[in-house]
């Protein structure tokens, strides 16, 4: 295949930044769309011009490292998968492609296609964890039984990756998605119970803190989300919160 | 210097409480004056970070991510091992210390395998206590299921995404302590060299990813806990962001490097498609509980697939050769990584290939499905002869219990797993060896630890599965935060360990006039181009199959490669920056170096062990006619390499390995 890459170039978080045109050819609808990119930045490379900036890592689909706005979605036209995953078949010869970095006010761009995330970090240093002690001192696993539809709906929701598909997808740039898969996780669980009412109102918090928006139930992250994540998830934190709020 | 395992005495079952009862604490008011630095935010690092932090260690903690949750850790698929023996079907600590040993073909350290095997049980509470989401029972219990290699079922497991859910637990955990100020997180930083103030590791030189700041960080002690080498060979199951760097920095600073050669070669991957290939994909091991591995009995069958004239589907059932049941009756398509990956190896080299490269064999659910659906159907009182609804059925609790793994299948491979079987063939996974430890997880410089994959201790030569997943979290929550008290406790009048020294210097300006050589360099090949080269010499050559010719043959091409690399790498942009060409240049050139090494350790080692096929080292008759060979008279040893400058000058040492609770005999899965 012969196609035509329409590609955000920026420098740094400073510059300006401007979309590029750029050709391929030989691409084999076998490759990932990041290997297509690999034989981009090697005619680059070759050519003495600067390699294009993107983040992946694994290159499986589960680290969530991998990013890109392509033709107007987050990880492409394909369904349930990340970029790492989205293949080449999935186009046709002589398209062009637009590739651009996930927008969103708190993913500031680091360099051309790769933002920075960390917001998502500091939302779960505010309370995306069950406080126990690393000791290895607690009590046998087995001591507390948990219904298996809950630990089934608890691993749905911990199967989110934080790519941050969901926010980019979203018109408000909203991280409701993210925030309530990780406040439905431990709200299903026995284990994370206690502190549900502090956890939900500092989570929620700092996510508005960092510059995330509202939702308004469009939906467009659920559609976008490489792992499937429900949108029950915003439901259960919505209803979470408003019971902390109600007894904070 | 003589390597000095600290192995403790009395018997193996009471060494780490009796261990554990005599070392030095440090009194929790010390320890706020004492800072470590831990490299690396996976299984082991981010929990050991987590828990020092807890304990009251300043932590300072490290990874090239842009967060530590994206840690290669995540990936792992099937489970983790404890011996909790809830399904009441004989599992104990001495079974899973048992079947560790030999499923490492005997090449592990049996005092360090038995404390993992101790602890594991421990570990499977702690990890539900902070919320991980294992797979449950309808009564409400934790499920299990089995593994290659053992004959109970111990595994713990979180659908086919066990690694993240473990990761997103020690994450957690490590939030909570960022969150109350413990850790101070250094994202998108990379460790470019360890500083060693008096013989004692005392800080580390980093550079900023984004920024391209060189930083010194000083502690009181560091950790590696920086995951394996396998990309040493390019294509592997590895993130691309894996790299040697940690360690090979801390080997040429005195850390001796064990076991260079054991790689595990994973059985169940999907094949190499083509030379664009950037990496391998893994399909759990836990597939082996429902699939079984065929390639055709006869090769007019073989051609008949390839072309297409005929479906797999199709093909007779009297056909089809079961090598592994047939080979393997005791364990069938259960064997250990290594025979399962050797055993396909032997029948594609011989011609049974099923793809166009001929480097593929079947992983075929068919008859898991048929068994599942006719025993639900029993259940709920339905038709057990429908063959549709029986098919329907089974399709449905094959895709409860590996479904993640049949939808990534399918995107890459773009065929359906549930109505074809699913094409494999072996790949390089997990490196056991590693940076050399004793007991106390301590690299031969003092005050240098390596926990998790990046050290060499737990494994042998073969890892069975589910046991990363244990030994990453039993270093980082179990062992290491006791270990490394031992050691601080002479610390507590040392005070804050000054970075304006001229250790510091030294260090920095050495990784300085590295990374400005790179940006300077005008050469014609990209950094990939090496990197290729060297994955192709070292899977040739140095993989699943090896002789003297060429290991000898890959340690010359691999030194005139890294000569060639020195003059014509190509790295454009400055250091200044987002560089990630600049990044890859430093990981492929220690790659290079330890890619010698690598093969230097195969060529001493002459003998097949584990995944390592010597090919003049198997057995010629009788039951085990045809399997590997291996020499415990001359072998029973770690190969551990001290750096003397070139990796042909490194100098051997030998950890012998004793074996006083296992009696060490032929591994036999037949």
């Amino acid at each position: 295949m012969n196609l035509t890459l329409k590609i955000w170039r920026q420098k740094n978080a400073s510059d300006k930044g401007k979309m590029v045109d750029y050709k391929v050819t030989d691409i084999s609808p076998d490759m990932s769309f990041l290997e297509m990119l690999d034989v981009l930045n090697e005619q680059l490379i070759n050519n003495d011009e600067e390699p294009v900036a993107f983040d992946h890592d694994c290159r499986e689909g589960i680290c969530g490292m991998c990013s890109l706005y392509i033709n107007g979605e987050a990880h492409g036209p394909d369904r349930g998968v990340t970029t790492c995953q989205l293949h080449m078949r999935m186009f046709k010869d002589g398209d062009t492609i637009t590739i651009e970095p996930f927008r969103a006010t708190a993913f500031p761009v680091v360099k051309d296609l790769v933002v920075d995330r960390g917001a998502f970090d500091r939302i779960q240093h505010a309370g995306g964890f069950i406080s126990v002690n690393t000791s290895g001192n607690t009590i046998d696993a087995n001591a507390i039984p948990v219904n298996k539809h809950d630990a089934d709906d608890a691993f749905s929701a911990a199967t989110c990756i934080g790519c941050g598909a969901c926010v980019a997808s979203c018109k408000n740039s909203s991280a409701m998605l993210f925030v309530g898969a990780k406040v439905s996780q431990f709200a299903l669980l026995p284990q994370g119970k206690i502190e549900a009412t502090d956890r939900v109102l500092n989570m929620v918090k700092q996510m508005d803190e960092e510059g995330f928006g509202n939702c308004t139930n469009t939906g467009a992250c659920e559609v976008e989300c490489p792992k499937g994540i429900s949108l029950e998830n915003i439901a259960r934190m919505n209803r979470e919160y408003l019971s902390a709020s109600l007894k904070g | 210097m003589s390597l000095d395992s600290k192995v403790p005495q009395g018997p193996i079952k009471d060494k780490w409480t009796d261990y554990k009862n005599h070392i030095d604490l440090v009194n929790p008011a010390n320890k706020r004056n004492i800072d470590v630095i831990v490299v690396g935010t996976g299984l082991a690092g981010g929990s050991a970070a987590a828990t020092l932090a807890e304990l009251g260690y300043n932590v300072k903690a490290f990874c090239f991510q842009d967060s530590p949750r994206r840690a290669h850790s995540i990936a792992a698929q099937g489970g983790i091992n404890a011996a909790k023996n809830y399904q009441g079907d004989g599992d104990s600590t001495y079974r899973l210390f048992y079947d560790t040993v030999k499923g490492g073909d005997y090449r592990s350290r049996e005092a360090n395998v038995y404390r993992l095997a101790e602890v594991s049980a421990n570990i499977i509470d702690q990890c539900v206590a902070q919320g991980v989401p294992f797979a449950r029972e309808y009564g409400g219990l934790l499920d299990n299921r089995s593994f290659g290699g053992v004959l109970v079922s111990r595994t713990f497991y979180a659908a086919g995404q066990t690694g993240q859910q473990l990761l997103l637990g020690a994450y957690s955990a490590m939030n909570r302590q960022i969150g109350r100020g413990k850790i101070k997180m250094y994202n998108r930083h990379e460790m470019l060299d360890v500083v060693k103030v008096d013989g004692k590791a005392r800080g580390i030189i980093t550079r900023n990813l984004i920024t391209g700041e060189i930083e010194r960080h000083s502690a009181h002690a560091v950790v590696l806990g920086t995951g394996g080498y396998g990309n040493v060979f390019f294509l592997s199951t590895n993130a691309m962001g894996s790299n040697v760097t940690a360690a090979w920095k801390a080997h040429k600073r005195g850390a001796y490097f064990a076991n260079p050669c054991y790689t595990q070669i994973h059985p169940t991957c999907i094949p190499v498609s083509g030379d664009h290939q950037s990496k391998l994909t893994l399909m759990s091991e836990s597939l082996r509980n429902d699939g079984r591995i065929w390639v055709p009995k006869h090769m007019k069958d073989v051609e008949a697939i390839k072309s297409g004239t005929l479906k797999p589907r199709e093909l007779a059932e009297e056909d089809r050769d079961y090598y592994l049941e047939r080979r393997y009756p005791a364990f069938g398509n259960l064997v250990p990584r290594d025979v399962a990956s050797r055993a396909a190896k032997e029948r594609c080299d011989a011609g049974f290939g099923v793809n166009s490269t001929g480097e593929a064999v079947f992983l075929d659910f068919a008859s898991a499905i048929q068994r599942y659906g006719k025993e639900t159907a029993h259940v709920k009182g339905l038709d057990e002869n429908d063959a549709v609804l029986v098919k329907k059925l089974g399709q449905e609790v094959i895709k409860n219990k590996y479904g993640n793994l049949f939808q990534m299948y399918e995107k890459i491979v773009d065929q359906d797993p549930y109505n074809t079987p699913m094409m494999i063939y072996p790949a390089v996974h997990y490196t056991m060896g590693g940076v050399w430890v004793d007991y106390n997880l301590m690299t031969t410089v003092p005050g240098l630890y390596c926990i998790g994959e990046a050290n060499f201790s737990d494994h042998g030569a073969n890892r069975l599965g589910a046991s990363a997943l244990m030994q990453g979290l039993a270093d980082g929550y179990f062992v290491l935060p006791y270990t490394i008290g031992d050691y601080l406790s002479n610390d507590i009048r040392t005070g804050a360990i000054s970075t304006d020294t001229k250790e510091f210097e030294a260090a920095e300006k050495e990784v300085r006039e590295k990374l400005e050589f790179f940006v300077t360099n005008k050469g014609s090949h990209s950094v990939d181009y090496f990197h290729k080269k060297l994955g192709k010499i070292m899977w040739n050559k140095v993989g699943m199959s090896r002789n003297v010719k060429g290991l000898t043959e890959a340690i010359a091409e691999i030194k005139a490669l890294r000569d060639q690399f020195w003059k014509e790498v190509k790295v454009p942009g400055t250091n200044e920056e987002f560089n990630e060409e600049l990044a890859k240049a430093g990981r492929v050139a220690d790659f290079l170096e330890l890619g010698e090494l690598f093969a230097k350790d195969a060529l001493n080692r002459e003998e097949s062990c584990g995944g390592h096929f010597r090919e003049d080292s198997v057995e010629l008759d009788g039951e085990q006619k045809g399997e590997a060979l291996r020499n415990d008279k001359d072998f029973a040893y770690v190969s551990a390499w001290e750096y003397k400058g070139e990796p042909s000058d490194a100098v051997l040492h030998k950890e012998e390995l004793e074996f006083k609770d296992i009696e060490l005999k032929q591994r036999s899965y037949k």
